[in-house]
């Protein structure tokens, strides 16, 4: 290896001892070395220049009465101290009362939706192991909805939401009966049901994809010994398919978990700047605050404080996950 | 052992359920780009009264639906290639290179996917505005700065497959590439690169999709001229009548790309999460 390295590099790096056997090895290790690092820098500089700097920056405002006034030259917004957590979490007044709620119906929304999504992804999964007419069909038609850009499909489900001329209203209201008059689906207590039913609908196809890709690691022979033991369809389930995917399934909900928390595209496409209270997202719930009501510093510790959240909850779940395993495995 | 006959019941039951949910959407979608406003903005019906293709030559003047297009296709473009190949090295030196801090630098990439999109917005839009204001490159409200800005949302996602996918290919065989003269990058892009193209393909769609969805940052980061379909859909909307066919009409136009592109490589996508996420 080091005897491919160019003459001319060993000049420029040792100009005294060009000569010299061992000076002349010294730059090929040196160029080893540091490639890894040289190949890691474009990604580092853009996680830094787009992630990591605005994320202290960010940290930083939080700390600062940073309104409108100051928003062109915020490094002489005044500071405020722990003003703008304080504000946050002082759930009775209005602000914190508002991001508590926010918060709670997140929770409750992130929850059901990460679930309902593996349910139905892995459910899909399972029935499409074995290879049947239009298998290849449905797992392409399946994939459509992960596929489709978020605008166009929470679009047309604003579309299909609308009072007087939605699909969802004409179903359940003029061919089913089953409500008195047709539903707001857009505002009040509803919509956060009508926002659970598109994320379910977008987002359950990650999970079948990733699912039947970790299906494809499972043996054909485990299932061949099972059946040969007599175990039945469940038993061939719960025996070997779900904990083979185990694996799988940590990573897969982890990353469901913190897509679906973070998500801002479709409630913001469906619901515009402001969400109705029952389907009041935090991402937009911050974003409102920021950008609505022009109060950046308290937005600004919010996202803090939504930071924090996730990383404990990430934390204990890997610490929870990787109990037993090999640290290295995490 | 053949399944039980309960097995196929459920197995019919409920993937026709989920055929029918998955549909409906994409039914509504493509059958209202096809009717007449008045049948759009009245009560709903199954099936058109009249067929009409209006709606998909009406989008072109409605709002400058070709001039968004055009911009989300550099951005997405040029944010999946610079992506790809930024992780493409990054996975490089992980996979095959023992270094200090590596472990602080893999964790500290997919420790940025939980960030949450809000917490770096405005900072992000105040360093682009001051990097405009000290450099004259204009990064705020350019497709340089979403491109920027979008390249390092799929980075992550990207390093930790692609680390997943070079780890699969044998080592062996780029350390022959090596010993046989080729330098470091030579065994990448002649042995590891053509080896690992399923993967990197799975990368680069999922870099495109990325790009082409999102809407937070495009509809802060962007003017006029540089507005992308993400927002720009929006106009559709004024206040006297929603132009729902053309909505529809438009979201079809829009997405026909990337649902294609993606059927047809998914098969790349499955292998590349096989190897990759999924060890």
């Amino acid at each position: 290896m080091t005897t491919t390295a160019p003459a001319e590099t060993a000049v420029d790096h040792n100009p005294s001892g060009a000569a010299h056997p061992g000076p002349r090895r010294r730059p090929g290790r040196i160029r080893r070395i540091g490639l890894p690092y040289l190949l890691l820098l474009p990604a580092l500089l853009l996680e830094l220049l787009v992630h990591l700097v605005p994320m202290v920056i960010g940290i930083v405002m939080s700390f600062k009465e940073l309104t409108q006034f100051y928003i062109r030259d915020w490094g002489t917004a005044p500071w405020s101290g722990l003003d703008n957590y304080r504000v946050s979490v002082d759930f009775d007044a209005p602000v914190g009362e508002a991001l508590l709620h926010s918060f709670l119906v997140t929770v409750a929304f992130t929850l059901l939706s990460v679930g309902l999504c593996w349910l139905v992804g892995t459910a899909a999964a399972v029935f499409l192991q074995d290879t049947f007419r239009g298998r290849g069909l449905l797992r392409a038609l399946f994939l459509v909805p992960y596929a489709l850009p978020v605008y166009a499909a929470v679009i047309t489900w604003v579309f299909m939401f609308q009072h007087d001329n939605g699909l969802v209203n004409h179903v359940l209201h003029d061919q089913l009966h089953l409500t008195d008059k047709p539903s707001f689906w857009l505002i009040g207590d509803n919509s956060f049901w009508a926002l659970l039913t598109v994320s379910v609908w977008k987002g359950w196809p990650f999970a079948f994809l990733i699912v039947m890709a970790g299906l494809q690691n499972i043996p054909g022979e485990l299932y061949e010994a099972a059946a040969l033991d007599g175990a039945g369809m469940w038993q061939q389930l719960r025996r070997i398919t779900l904990p083979s995917l185990r694996s799988v399934n940590q990573v897969l909900l982890l990353v469901l978990f913190l897509w679906t928390f973070n998500d801002f595209n479709t409630p913001f496409v469906l619901f515009g700047k402001s969400a109705p209270e029952a389907a009041d997202l935090i991402s937009v719930h911050i974003y409102q605050a920021s950008f609505v009501t022009w109060n950046f510093g308290t937005g600004s510790a919010m996202s803090v404080l939504l930071l924090l959240f996730l990383l404990v909850v990430t934390g204990v779940y890997l610490l929870l996950t990787s109990r037993g395993r090999k640290p290295a495995d995490v | 052992m053949a399944p039980p006959r309960s097995f196929f019941w459920s197995r019919r039951i409920f993937l026709t359920l989920l055929t029918g949910f998955v549909l409906v959407p994409v039914y509504v979608m493509v059958s209202s780009s096809l009717k007449p406003l008045a049948d759009v903005t009245g009560e709903f019906h199954w099936l058109p009264s009249r067929l009409t293709v209006r709606p998909y030559i009406d989008i072109w003047s409605t709002i400058p639906l070709a001039r968004y297009f055009v911009n989300s296709l550099i951005v997405a473009g040029a944010a999946t290639v610079c992506s790809v190949v930024i992780a493409v090295f990054a996975a490089y030196a992980v996979s095959r290179y023992e270094f200090r801090g590596k472990r602080v630098f893999t964790v500290t990439v997919l420790s940025t996917q939980m960030f949450p999109g809000i917490l770096f917005l405005l900072p992000l839009f105040l360093i682009y505005v001051n990097i405009g204001n000290a450099t004259g490159i204009a990064l705020f409200g350019s497709r340089g700065g979403l491109i920027l800005t979008y390249l390092t949302f799929s980075l992550p996602f990207s390093i930790w497959m692609l680390i997943g996918y070079f780890d699969s290919v044998p080592r062996d065989l780029d350390e022959a590439a090596l010993v046989d003269g080729c330098g470091p990058f030579g065994a990448l892009f002649r042995v590891v690169v053509p080896a690992a193209i399923p993967g990197i393909v799975a990368v680069a769609v999922y870099a495109f999709m990325t790009a082409w969805g999102e809407v937070l940052f495009a509809s802060v980061m962007t003017n006029d001229a540089t507005r992308t379909l993400a927002v720009g859909l929006q106009g559709y909307s004024t206040l006297n009548n929603v132009y729902w066919n053309q909505i529809m009409a438009a979201s079809l136009v829009v997405s026909v790309p990337v649902v294609a592109g993606f059927l047809l490589l998914q098969r790349y996508l499955v292998a590349g999460l096989t190897a990759g996420a999924v060890k």
